[in-house]
Order: C-alpha cells, then sequence, then structure tokens
C-alpha cells in the first residue's frame, strides 16, 4: 500500500527527522487537523466521517437481527469490515481485500472489541435466537496515510451516535447503543530510533515499521499491533506506549466526550 | 467467543499453579523436530503443548509469478494454514481473515533476520500447516519456522523466537493454554532476535502500561528458554552423522502426545535438558564422526593437492624476496597455511550454493556471484594477509597465473642465492606440524586432508551462514553440516 517513493524524499524526510522535524511542519507528537462529523448518512443506524489531514475515511454502523454464535447465545455479534477501496489511492485495486486491508480491520475491530465499549450483553433480543449484529463498514476514501487512526476514531465515533431500531423491527422504541469508554487507537512510525504520531503517506512509506496502540478511557491498552518488519527494542514499546495513551486521551477530550454528553 | 458456562472458576489456584500446573512463569514443555520432510527444503516439527505445528521452508527458488520478483532480495513468503480438523468446531478450510494477518505479521517477523539480499529474483516460502491448535500457534509457528529455515540453509542473521504473555486472574503469565486463552483478560504475542529485538508484537485484552513492561520482561525470558531449546536441537542435527532415516507417525493418545518418531534416537528432540545431555555425547563423538559425512570433503580432497603445490611456491617466493632467516620462513608458512584453508574453505562454500541453487541456470549464476562475494577475505585477515589475498581469490585461472608468475620469479631468485633450497625444504616440514597444532586432536594421517578442509568450516560461522550454528560457541561444535 506504501507507494512507491523517490529515494530523494526518502533521504529528505530522514534527515528532517533526524534534524527534528517534519516534512509538513508538525512536531513528532502532532496530529494532522481533525474533522469529525457524525450522522451523515441517515440510512445507516450510525455513521461518522474522519477527516485526518487528507485521509479521509468514512464508517457507517449498521444494525440488524440475528442469530447468535452458539457459544455465546446471549450477546450481539460485532463484525468490522475495512475495504480499501480503489478510489482511494491510485495504488488499491478492486478485487479481494488484501493482507493490509484485513490487518487493518481487524486491529480496528481488536480495538472495539477487546475495549469491551460494546456492551455485547444489551444487544441480546431472545437468548439463543436472536440478537444484534452490529456491522461496522469501514470505508476508505481517500489515502493520504494513518488509515487505522482515523479508522479507530471513525469507527467508535460512529457507534456512539448508533441508534439500536427497534422500531423498525417491532420491538420497543429505539435506543442508543449501550456503550462504555472510548478507545482510541494512535499509531506511531518508527523512523530510525525516533517515534512519530499520526504518518503521512510519505512517512508511512519511509517508517517501515509502525506501532498502533488502542488505549481506553482507563488508561488500559485494549489493543496493540506492530506492523512492518523493523523491530522495536522493550524501551521503544514503553515510549509508544506513553505517548499513545497521552494523545489517545487529548483525542478523546477534542472529539468524542462531546459526542457522549449529546446522548 | 467464550462461554462463560465452561469457565472454570479459578485459572490460577491460591498456591500460583495454573490448570495445567504450571507456575506462572512457566512455558508449556516443548518438543521440536527437524527435518521431517524429504521433499522441502528445511522443515520442522514442533510440539508446544497441545499444539502441533509443522513447518516446510521451500526455496531460495525462483519467484512465480514473475512480478512478485524482486530484483535487489528474495521475497519472503510466509503461509500459516490451519487444518479444518485442528479445532474444536471444524475450521473451514482456506485462507480465513485471521489467518492472512498472521501470515502477514509472522513473515515480517522474519524479515529482520532473513538475508534475502543473498538472492535476487528468489523466493523464499514458508508453510505452516497447524495440524491440532490449542492457544498459541503464531508462536508455535514462528519457533518451528525458525528451525526449518535453518535446517533449509537459509542465511539468517540470527533465529527468531516466540513466545506469548497474557493476563489470567489479574496476573500476568507467560505462554497462555487454551483456557488462558478463552477466559484470561489479555493476551500478548511476542516475537524477538537474539539480541531481543521485538520483530513481532500484537495485542488484544485489557493491560495497563506496567502490566505490559512486566510481560515484556516475563516473555524475554520464555523466549530464551526457547531459544536454548532451538539451538540445542540445531546442534544436534548438525553434529551428528546425516544417515538415512525411516520416519513414522505414532499416535500416543490424545494427551497431546503425538509424536513424529525417528528411527535413530539421536534425530527426536524432547526437551532441553535431554538434548543437551545427548548432546555432550554427540561432541565426543564428534570429530571421528564428522571426517566421514561431509559430502564436500571430497570436493575438497581433489583439490588439495594443486593448493599444495600452490602454497609452496608461493611460500618459496616470499622467502627469497625477504630473504628471511629459517624462523620467519616457518612463520610466514603458518599465516600461508591459514590462507590456503581459507581458500579450501571458501571453495567449499561455492560449491554448497552451487548445490544448493542447483535447479535454476539463473540461481546458479547468483550463487557464484555470492560465492565469490564470501570469498572476500575477513577484515582483519586483510591487513595480515594481503600480499597473498590474490592468489587465494576464488578464480581458478588467476591462482594458476599467478603460480605461473611465482614460479617464475622463484627461478630467477634461484639463481641469485642459495638460501631458497633450504627454505623449500623447510615448507614442506613444518606442514604437518601446523596442522596438528591447530587441531591437537587425533590424527590418522589419511584424515588430514579431510581435517583441514573441516577445521576452515569453523571460519564460515563467521559469514552469512553463522545462524545455523550458535554463534556463541564460535565454532566448536554444529560447523559441519
Amino acid at each position: 500500500m506504501s507507494e512507491i517513493i523517490a529515494t530523494l524524499k526518502k533521504d529528505y524526510i530522514y534527515n528532517l527527522m533526524i534534524k527534528g522535524k517534519r516534512q509538513d511542519g508538525r512536531g513528532f507528537k502532532e496530529f494532522r487537523d481533525i474533522k469529525l462529523e457524525t450522522n451523515i448518512i441517515s440510512k445507516a443506524e450510525g455513521s461518522a466521517k474522519v477527516t485526518l489531514g487528507n485521509t479521509q475515511v468514512l464508517v457507517g454502523v449498521k444494525l440488524q437481527p440475528g442469530t447468535p454464535f452458539p457459544d455465546s447465545q446471549g450477546e450481539g455479534v460485532i463484525i468490522t469490515n475495512l475495504e480499501l477501496n480503489a478510489i482511494a489511492s491510485p495504488d488499491f485495486e478492486p478485487g479481494q481485500p488484501k493482507e493490509d486491508a484485513i490487518e487493518m480491520a481487524r486491529v480496528v475491530d481488536r480495538g472495539i472489541r477487546e475495549s469491551g465499549t460494546i456492551d455485547i450483553k444489551k444487544l441480546c433480543i431472545a437468548v439463543g435466537e436472536s440478537v444484534w449484529i452490529v456491522h461496522i463498514d469501514v470505508h476508505i476514501l481517500n489515502d493520504e496515510g494513518n488509515l487505522i487512526d482515523a479508522s479507530c476514531l471513525a469507527a467508535i465515533a460512529a457507534l456512539m451516535t448508533t441508534v439500536v431500531p427497534n422500531e423498525q423491527h417491532g420491538i420497543g422504541k429505539n435506543v442508543p447503543l449501550a456503550m462504555k469508554g472510548m478507545p482510541v487507537g494512535v499509531t506511531l512510525a518508527k523512523i530510525g530510533s525516533k517515534l512519530m504520531v499520526d504518518p503521512s503517506l510519505d512517512e508511512e512509506a519511509v517508517c517501515e515499521t509502525k506501532l498502533t496502540i488502542v488505549s481506553s478511557s482507563d488508561g488500559s491498552i485494549a489493543g496493540m499491533q506492530k506492523m512492518g518488519p523493523v523491530p522495536f527494542i522493550e524501551a521503544e514499546v514503553m515510549e509508544a506506549i506513553d505517548m499513545a495513551c497521552e494523545k489517545a486521551a487529548e483525542l478523546r477530550g477534542l472529539y468524542l466526550e462531546g459526542l457522549a454528553n449529546k446522548e | 467467543m467464550s462461554s462463560m458456562s465452561d469457565k472454570p472458576e479459578k485459572l490460577i489456584t491460591d498456591d500460583g499453579l495454573r490448570l495445567d500446573g504450571r507456575r506462572a512463569d512457566e512455558i508449556r514443555p516443548m518438543k521440536i523436530e527437524i527435518g521431517v520432510l524429504s521433499r522441502a527444503d528445511g522443515s520442522c516439527y514442533l510440539e508446544w503443548g497441545r499444539n502441533k505445528i509443522l513447518v516446510g521452508v521451500f526455496g531460495p527458488r525462483e519467484a512465480h509469478p514473475r512480478r512478485m520478483q524482486r530484483a535487489d532480495s528474495a521475497v519472503i513468503r510466509y503461509k500459516y494454514n490451519m487444518a479444518s480438523f485442528s479445532v474444536e468446531d471444524r475450521a473451514r478450510p482456506g485462507p480465513s481473515r485471521r489467518s492472512i494477518e498472521i501470515s502477514k505479521v509472522s513473515r515480517e517477523a522474519f524479515e529482520p533476520v532473513i538475508m534475502a539480499e543473498l538472492f535476487p529474483k528468489t523466493a523464499i516460502d514458508i508453510y505452516v500447516e497447524v495440524l491440532q491448535a490449542d492457544a498459541g500457534t503464531r508462536t508455535a509457528a514462528i519457533n518451528a519456522s525458525s528451525i526449518a529455515l535453518a535446517d533449509a540453509g537459509i542465511p539468517m542473521k540470527g533465529l527468531i523466537t516466540s513466545c506469548a504473555f497474557g493476563k489470567v486472574d489479574g496476573q500476568i503469565v507467560l505462554d497462555l493454554n487454551k483456557e488462558e486463552d478463552n477466559y484470561g483478560e489479555a493476551d500478548f504475542p511476542v516475537a524477538m532476535t537474539q539480541d531481543g529485538e521485538i520483530t513481532l508484537m500484537q495485542m488484544d485484552g485489557h493491560l495497563t502500561p506496567d502490566e505490559i513492561k512486566k510481560g515484556l520482561e516475563l516473555v524475554k525470558k520464555g523466549c530464551k528458554e526457547i531459544l536454548e531449546i532451538q539451538q540445542a536441537v540445531l546442534r544436534k542435527k548438525f553434529e551428528t552423522p546425516v544417515e538415512e532415516t525411516v520416519e513414522e507417525v505414532t499416535d500416543t493418545e490424545d494427551t497431546g502426545n503425538k509424536i513424529v518418531e525417528a528411527e535413530e534416537p539421536l534425530e527426536y528432540a524432547s526437551e532441553a535438558a535431554v538434548v543437551e545431555e545427548a548432546l555432550e555425547e554427540a561432541e565426543e563423538l564428534e570429530e571421528e564422526q564428522l571426517c566421514e559425512e561431509t559430502v564436500e570433503t571430497d570436493a575438497v580432497a581433489e583439490e588439495i593437492p594443486e593448493f599444495e603445490e600452490l602454497e609452496n611456491i608461493i611460500k618459496e617466493a616470499e622467502a627469497l624476496v625477504e630473504e628471511d632467516t629459517e624462523e620467519d620462513v616457518v612463520e610466514a608458512e603458518i599465516e600461508e597455511e591459514a590462507l590456503k584453508e581459507e581458500a579450501l574453505e571458501e571453495e567449499a562454500l561455492e560449491e554448497e550454493a552451487l548445490e544448493e541453487a542447483l535447479e535454476e541456470e539463473v540461481l546458479e549464476e547468483e550463487a557464484e556471484f555470492e560465492a565469490s562475494f564470501e570469498a572476500a577475505p575477513e577484515p582483519e585477515d586483510f591487513e595480515e594477509l594481503e600480499p597473498i589475498e590474490e592468489e587465494v581469490s576464488s578464480e581458478v585461472e588467476e591462482v594458476e597465473f599467478d603460480s605461473e608468475e611465482l614460479a617464475y620469479e622463484e627461478a630467477q631468485l634461484e639463481e641469485e642465492t642459495g638460501i631458497e633450497e633450504v627454505a623449500s625444504e623447510e615448507t614442506f616440514e613444518p606442514k604437518p606440524k601446523i596442522e596438528s597444532e591447530t587441531k591437537t586432536r587425533t590424527e590418522v594421517p589419511a584424515e588430514e586432508a579431510v581435517k583441514a578442509k573441516v577445521e576452515p568450516d569453523e571460519k564460515k560461522c563467521e559469514g552469512p551462514w553463522k545462524v545455523v550454528k550458535d554463534p556463541s560457541e564460535s565454532g566448536s561444535r554444529g560447523e559441519n553440516e
């Protein structure tokens, strides 16, 4: 998914990094501008669009009744899907999702699932027979780097604005989706021995290795994923965790807590 | 995924024991067998707890489809596949999203250590079959792949070792079993290099940063233990004679002890301790055994006369030119001796590389290229032995040419002085002496040639091939394949 990047550009970014600078003038702990819009697709039970710099991600949440898994008869089901649409980059091709897309989808899914932000017990309609299936569909519209963070943020925002369509199925009044906590994913790119948040497309191409850390409201970690071949040492991991938790708290305060208050 | 009804009340008892009787910092018993598939270039069968993993490595071989090829390195492909019968509820055959993700991160775990740049345009395929799954299959598969890669002779900078930690009943524990994985609070698989650099890291669940720190310490310990097992298995395989073994699969109940048993007991690796005992015995036998087994032996033995001639000529010439005393001459000889050995070793390396690449013409060319690469002397040697280097360089023609020159020089010098006669006589004498010195071991004269070539193999450890061996042993064991 990384674009072919000219060696010159690579050198340029690398040399800037050594001087403690970034291509677009940001600090190492600075995100690009984020714009979050919610409820933009009325047909969906919940939706959100995140614009992170020029990266654009749209998430739609659909709820449908379905049968529970045999080993969790009283719990709702979460299904996360992410596609790298060909519209988002000249590097993406139509067809079956490739490993990058699958990995991203699973990282986003893990953050939501493992943080327990969706109270799946409350998604039971009739034990063993019918539960709500929550489809979280992540649509990548424009890839300018750091799709995972944008996707995580859009997904949680969409979920926070999701309404369970009980009326439509004749099972009572519509209620907001029961949520607790707000997991936020923060991806750090490792260039040399430096870590920087929110890598742009070029930085992703240069860095080779990224580490995504999804942290919950209580400061605990709900999911991690190292992506790329360059190893990390333990000290870097701990540094990354600190940075990620700090930034996640910041994003949560800026974008998500407002949504929670609306409910 | 978890049905709460089956959840055991406690995953860790009050006296700190886990359901399978382990303590928090203990890994499950691991059994590794190497070279279990005859058609694969390298293979490994691994059992870890009730996990049963089979790995086959193919390549470097021509990469297909061709557009996958990379002009500057090999492509590494890692396919993790679960047998449909490997889990409680039948898994749908074929790649799942989970297995695709695991394949990706596992491949990335190996990319830092595999020296792919040595094999442009080729592919190195690592095929993982999970025959029985019981939590921690990706870490088990990585441990097995490490061995299979080494078995295939793929140059690596070191072994990759993998282990998970997790949180169970609020406690950080090493290497989760199935129950702990299902009902525990977190799972954190890690793979690392021998130096402790983390090449794979995933996590799901609920952990605080402090718990992660603690877990990483724990997992380091686990990886160290696994590394010892891996190294022991490799040493054993490459220390003992490679004999034809008939292998059969024996089913010893479903206690997780299904074992692929080889008839030759030494081939079977059990716990590290057992392995190491056997290892020590094997070590004692080492020398004698080594002499007979290697394929390279013949090739090198043939070449020895050539080198002897060359060597003598060089020595004489040098002695003359420098007008050294007899002692100096002997010293020079010692150096040259070492050089010769190197040359032999390089030849052997070259041949090895060629053999590996037999099938593909393209590959052959590349192997030659590499071999010439490897033939470049080590930096240290460079300083000391500069004058002789040229002759030693791998091109046979070159060597012959040089030797002619030297012969000519020699003749000239002979006319001028009489010293060289003494010197040249001496050159023949000390040779056996030196050899026996370097070895300080048994010396059946007929085997000397063989030894001379066995020794250089040690130096091979310093080259790109060192992974297969244990660097810490620096050539005392395991250097003979």
